[in-house]
């Protein structure tokens, strides 16, 4: 299958680790993957703090860079930015956009996935080969979670890793208080729900928290390092591309 | 307070609509004094309020999804409510003179209040006119929305609040922090003392047993319901087709108000109209099974006009906008009329769990609070209202929305609000950074050279490769996250390098390889 990765304007910049692993992830199971070049972000910041007239163009560049009906699918290994292009670019197009931008984003809505539901539902795998001898916690984001519903898709994914000791996390639907510029507009009750997160998952006594998001691990992450937890963050897809071959060498955490 | 948009403009008529006017500035309880932020930085600060909410919530939440997942229909019911209420909110006005057709045929009198100050008024003169200087309270949202407390004590007139907590509230002299649960934020203790303090006569003895202080609170309040003439009564459904007005309750204590009173005034938000009395079935299922987590609440009370001999000889319905018309007139934020006030929203939101009610400063709390108060007081961007930083008290988690008995999505309101505000306030220092982001990203070749310079954070990073310190307005983030320094290389950067095809090549061959020694289904 011919996948266009859509790399996400955090991932491409700060996590590119997690974009690797979900190219190689793809590319291992024999698709080929395609990086459109002039991709740049779906606007999701700009449309959840407000603003929608601005990311017009973002939206518009979107629907051009992945509109190619040669791609059968487009990727992206985040819950919120897939939900952004699902649900969010259709209201900007209808209110700010021409007829061909509406078009354009119709088209290419419903060929956008998040990674977990593209490996369940459309390539109807839950064993994807990986390895990864850890003990794991899984957070739900919420985007994944509420507004694209992949309920238990990513933790079939995860229960078929070789080697993998996945712990379950405590009131693990509870929002970690990420939220984008929620984090900093309300930076102090972001904190109290991000403490409360934290304390789920060092009880678990993981070594690793997974997610689909790199913004809510960003988060999440940031958390576990100022405390020195010993906890890391990891993408799933990085867990998801670990093999027997080319396994995953965990960093040291903060302590 | 005045009104920071002026006087409504009164000219020829030109063939125009008016905009329909919102509750008005400096008016009842539909405005905190400080922005969410702020008012959260205190309560975030009382451990006590966080135990007691973290507490109660989760008992609730537990209850409700207990009571709402053995129900098979579940789904159509919300689904029903819905649609009931959308239907409702389209033909609001017709439905409204029927119901005031109605009670006028079965003895009642209707009263059209287009704000707070009107309907404060209107109920002043009624009770003046009984000659008592004293009124019962059911507990009642609308009431509080438009502080008639407080307007009745400036006429000399003394209101009793009946509800056990409201009572709590109302003699500590505090306001209400959850639409169900309004003296959440107190424990057994404090409760004693505001008994011990405010209750005359009540025994100096009383301990904190929860049945002892029931108790003082009922011999208190049983005196009253037997001596009170006139009593105020919200309504939880107004049924258009006959004039029945419903209040569910929990204590009992509103069915004295509602039948021993000689007179009995109601206020009533004019969205809570519903056509038919068969709605009601919708609606007593689920109103009790989201907000208390109970399969039916102990006490519905439903009465029409006036019954000769029985309860009320004198009936009063005030129907209330106080912004209403003003939220209807909103294509995208109508649909936060159709809330019933069950409270499930406050129960499962991790924002509201952390703070409380009060720093939301309005009657109503809360996710639905954050969209239905800027819309029926308004929030004056520009002016510093504290009620243009509601929509932004979020994380836009969504729980909201999946608990919501009527399916209001609360979260894409919440996105909605925050555009409308964004698109009043005219230019911002964050408005110029979204365009100047934006410019940035909509052009891939700066969006590339951003990329490098971002590389540059690298360089204040400490030796674990992360950023402790950001400047304003990241400090509130970066004290307590740490962030990681950008890679030395994006990924565009390294999927177009060597490194990049080489790494990819490995994996298709790795892939290859595991297909021949276990081949796997795939399409």
């Amino acid at each position: 299958m011919r996948i266009a990765l859509f790399a996400t304007c955090l991932g491409d910049t700060l996590f590119p680790e997690a974009v690797k692993s979900t190219a190689v992830l793809l590319a291992r199971l024999g698709h080929d993957v395609v990086f459109p070049p002039q991709q740049t972000c779906c606007g999701q910041m700009h449309v959840n703090t407000g603003y929608q007239r601005e990311p017009v163009p973002l939206v518009r560049n979107f629907a051009e860079q992945f509109g190619d009906p040669a791609i059968e699918a487009v990727v992206v290994p985040s819950g919120s930015c897939a939900g952004s292009v699902r649900h969010q670019h259709e209201i900007v197009a209808a209110r700010y956009g021409d007829a061909a931008l509406r078009a354009g984003v119709a088209a290419v809505r419903t060929k956008t996935y998040e990674l977990s539901e593209f490996l369940v539902d459309v390539l109807d795998l839950t064993d994807v080969g990986a390895y990864f001898p850890h003990r794991v916690t899984y957070h739900p984001t919420c985007h994944s979670l509420r507004m694209l519903r992949v309920g238990e898709k990513p933790l079939r994914l995860l229960r078929a890793v070789e080697g993998i000791d996945l712990v379950e996390l405590p009131e693990a639907d509870a929002c970690c208080g990420f939220g984008g510029t929620f984090a900093v507009k309300n930076a102090e009750t972001s904190t109290a729900m991000l403490r409360d997160k934290m304390d789920h998952i060092t009880g678990t006594g993981a070594a690793v928290c997974t997610a689909g998001d790199s913004s809510c691990l960003m988060h999440i992450g940031g958390g576990l390092s100022r405390i020195r937890s010993g906890t890391r963050t990891l993408h799933l897809a990085q867990i998801l591309a670990a093999t027997r071959t080319t396994p995953h060498v965990l960093t040291e955490a903060a302590r | 307070m005045s009104s920071p948009t002026g006087p409504a403009t009164q000219g020829t008529f030109l063939g125009m609509p008016a905009v329909p006017p919102r509750s008005p500035y400096g008016t009842g309880h539909l405005r905190g004094e400080r922005s969410f932020p702020r008012a959260a930085h205190d309560e975030l600060g009382n451990g006590q309020l966080r135990r007691n909410l973290g507490k109660a919530t989760h008992s609730i939440r537990a209850k409700r999804l207990a009571v709402t997942g053995e129900l098979p229909d579940w789904e159509q019911l919300r689904d029903t409510g819905s649609a009931i209420k959308t239907d409702t909110m389209n033909r609001l006005p017709e439905l409204l003179e029927q119901l005031e057709r109605k009670v006028t045929e079965r003895g009642g009198t209707v009263h059209w209040a287009r704000d707070g100050v009107e309907a404060n008024e209107i109920v002043t003169r009624l009770v003046r006119e009984t000659g008592s200087d004293e009124v019962l309270k059911v507990k009642s949202m609308a009431t509080q929305e438009i502080g008639l407390n407080e307007h009745l004590a400036t006429q000399g007139i003394a209101a009793l609040e009946t509800d056990l907590a409201e009572l709590i509230v109302q003699l500590a002299d505090d306001r209400p922090s959850h639409i169900l649960v309004p003296a959440i934020h107190r424990n057994r203790e404090e409760i004693r003392e505001i008994f011990l303090r405010h209750i005359p006569g009540v025994d100096p003895a009383l301990d904190s047993d929860p049945a002892r202080l029931a108790a003082a609170a009922r011999a208190f309040l049983r005196e009253k319901f037997m001596t009170t003439k006139v009593a105020v009564s919200g309504a939880n459904f107004g049924i258009a087709e006959t004039g029945t007005l419903a209040v569910v309750e929990s204590e009992g204590n509103g069915r004295m108000c509602l039948t021993l009173p000689e007179t009995l005034i109601t206020v009533m938000g004019i969205e809570k109209v519903l056509p038919r009395f068969q709605d009601l079935e919708v609606f007593l299922q689920l109103l009790p099974r989201s907000s208390t987590g109970e399969r039916m609440n102990p006490y519905t009370s439903l009465w029409t006009g006036v019954t000769p001999g029985d309860g009320p000889q004198e009936f009063h319905l005030v129907l209330l906008d106080n912004g209403r018309t003003a939220a209807l007139a909103d294509r995208i934020g109508r649909a936060a009329l159709h809330c019933i006030r069950c409270s499930a929203c406050l129960n499962v939101c991790p924002v509201y769990e952390r703070t409380g009610g009060h720093a939301y400063g309005s009657t109503y709390p809360g996710p639905i609070g954050a969209v239905l108060t800027p819309q029926l007081a308004g929030m004056h961007g520009a002016k510093g209202d504290p009620n243009s930083s509601l929509p932004y008290a979020s994380s836009l988690c969504g729980a909201c929305f999946d608990a919501c008995p009527v399916k209001i999505d609360i979260p894409s309101l919440l996105v909605e609000l925050r555009h409308q505000h964004t698109e009043q306030s005219g230019t911002t220092a964050e408005k110029l950074a979204m365009k100047a982001a934006a410019a940035v990203m909509k052009r891939p070749g700066l969006f590339t050279a951003a990329q490098k310079a971002a590389g540059l954070g690298r360089v204040p990073a400490g030796r674990d490769g992360t950023l402790s310190r950001l400047p304003p307005p990241l400090n509130g983030w970066s004290d307590s996250r740490d962030t990681p320094a950008p890679p030395q290389q994006t990924f565009r950067s390294w999927f177009a390098s060597a490194e990049g095809a080489a790494a990819m090549r490995a994996a298709a061959e790795e892939g290859a390889r595991h297909t021949d020694d276990a081949p796997q289904e795939e399409s």
